[in-house]
């Protein structure tokens, strides 16, 4: 059933859609040079998808890119999550930890792209590496707040039932300290995705950020607008997978906040 | 959580212990030699190199030139996003048939990232101030929209009715209960809106622009200059860390003033 919400949804996409071809080929008010048409756009993506642009077709730029994206995003949670989770657990970790991260946290993610790509080149590893730094301050930030809200009686409860150390690590602090650790997962590959297309665009090979690179060098709209749209499709994708991921691990949580 | 709160003279020393090994182990790796100087300068290289840069150009002008003209654009580009996205969240929050067109054309975009925006930046507006204002815009725009519109959502519904039962008009009620209701939220998204727009700026001067810091850090890139590059860095985080200081002050302020008028 589609709602009243939804179906003005599909309204307004239509009338953008419509918008779009009224103002582009139809009328020519927008300039071919400046937007493209619908069939332009189509044409580009039939001529990227089937012989390719940039040196691969479109298939290889956004492996590459999911492939990055993933692997930098997983060295950031798997280091910034314990992190976080041992900043909240021990004061002293935190009080020596905390200084250093106020002093490289301004710092911008996408300034790193500089550095990275002088210490390790144009490769995989300097991309890795600025993905890393940029999705591993959310991670450890939430992870950090997640541990703190923990009620203290839990916490104390187990302790005084004799739970081991790391029983009540796995048991107690990882769930309940998850829903704010999600919470940072998300934030984490939104700034993953970003960076990674800066980084790109900045200096690559293969990936959707050299497809936008060449075709803006290449002045070539239609091209731009494909690589724009899988960008956001490849975002809109690996969100959605993560927001699954989270259901099913939150599921005993999810009931309790209906 | 596994020991009472530290003393203040304990927070000192373990904080000064974290940056006693962060930069300790930064200086020894060069020092040492383990890692070749031009790669790794040291803390006190790149100091030296920011206070250089205050009156020797690199790429074509000074560092605090190159700040000023970052500066001017992501003013622009902020001012910008604010001066739309605040007004059409209101808006978008007291008419439903706004939020009903808005919103999923605002989701779809949302998925795509600021800094692809670049490219048709660069078409549309050319690399000197309009390209890079677009970028910054692109990146502090959904914050300002988002939080005006939650805080015009959530304003206590019988603030509203009140206003409807005295006849209020559509514009008196956004002007007057909606926009004073959702300051602190749009304060707020404001903030967030300054730091992302900071970090689109850095992104767009990567790419595309002439001058600006991170125009000064690209072309230190290609001349394997890692002094200036990590000069440009700090350079960055101070002014981003000064933007957010100055509008925490702010956010405290208004506070304190509605505090005194309620």
């Amino acid at each position: 059933m589609i709602g009243r919400r939804g179906l003005a949804g599909l309204t307004s996409v239509a009338a953008a859609l419509l918008l779009w071809f009224v103002l582009t080929t139809l009328t020519g008010l927008v300039l071919p040079g400046r937007f493209p048409a619908p069939a332009e756009f189509w044409q580009s993506l039939v001529q990227i998808a089937t012989r390719g642009y940039a040196g691969a077709p479109l298939l290889a730029h956004a492996v590459q890119s999911l492939k990055l994206v993933l692997l930098g995003f997983a060295v950031a949670v798997a280091t910034g999550v314990p992190l976080g989770l041992w900043m909240g657990w021990s004061r002293r970790a935190e009080a020596a930890i905390n200084p250093v991260f106020l002093l490289i946290r301004p710092i911008p993610p996408l300034a790193w792209i500089p550095l990275a790509i002088l210490w390790l080149g144009l490769g995989d590893a300097a991309k890795i590496m600025v993905i890393w730094f940029a999705a591993f301050v959310p991670s450890v930030i939430n992870a950090f707040a997640g541990v703190r809200a923990i009620d203290r009686p839990m916490i104390e409860a187990a302790r005084m039932l004799g739970t081991p150390r790391w029983r009540l690590v796995r048991e107690v602090i990882a769930p309940a300290a998850s829903p704010m650790i999600f919470t940072g997962l998300r934030l984490s590959l939104q700034a993953s995705w970003t960076t990674l297309v800066a980084a790109e665009l900045v200096g690559a090979l293969l990936g959707i950020g050299f497809v936008l690179n060449v075709a803006q060098q290449d002045i070539y709209p239609g091209m731009i607008l494909v690589g724009m749209v899988t960008v956001g499709l490849l975002g809109w994708a690996t969100t959605w997978l993560l927001a699954m991921a989270e259901q099913r691990a939150l599921a005993w949580n999810m009931a309790a906040r209906d | 959580m596994r020991d009472t709160p530290l003393s203040f003279a304990e927070r000192i020393g373990w904080g000064a212990l974290g940056l006693a090994v962060l930069l300790g182990s930064w200086t020894l790796l060069t020092a040492s030699g383990l890692v070749p100087r031009p790669f790794l300068p040291t803390p006190l290289d790149v100091l030296g190199r920011m206070i250089e840069l205050t009156n020797a150009p690199f790429a074509g002008a000074t560092l605090p030139q190159h700040l000023a003209s970052s500066f001017e654009r992501y003013a622009y580009g902020v001012l910008l996003a604010a001066l739309i996205g605040v007004p059409l969240g209101l808006l978008m929050g007291w008419f439903r048939w706004l939020d009903d067109v808005v919103t999923p054309l605002f989701d779809g975009l949302r998925f795509i990232a600021p800094i692809a925006w670049v490219p048709f930046a660069a078409l549309w507006f050319g690399t000197g101030m309009g390209g890079p204002v677009l970028i910054i815009f692109a990146g502090a725009f959904p914050p300002c929209l988002i939080n005006a519109y939650r805080g015009a959502r959530f304003v206590e519904p019988r603030l509203i009715e009140a206003a409807r039962m005295l006849g209020t008009g559509n514009l008196r009620t956004i002007l007057e209960i909606l926009l004073p209701a959702a300051t602190p939220s749009i304060v707020a998204g404001l903030r967030v809106a300054a730091g992302l727009g900071w970090q689109s700026l850095v992104g767009a001067e990567l790419i595309v622009a002439a001058a600006g810091v991170g125009f000064m850090m690209v072309q230190a890139q290609a001349n394997v200059a890692t002094p200036t590059v990590m000069a440009g860095m700090v350079a960055i985080g101070i002014v981003g860390m000064l933007i957010d200081i100055a509008l925490r002050q702010g956010e405290a302020w208004l506070r304190r003033r509605r505090g005194l008028e309620a």
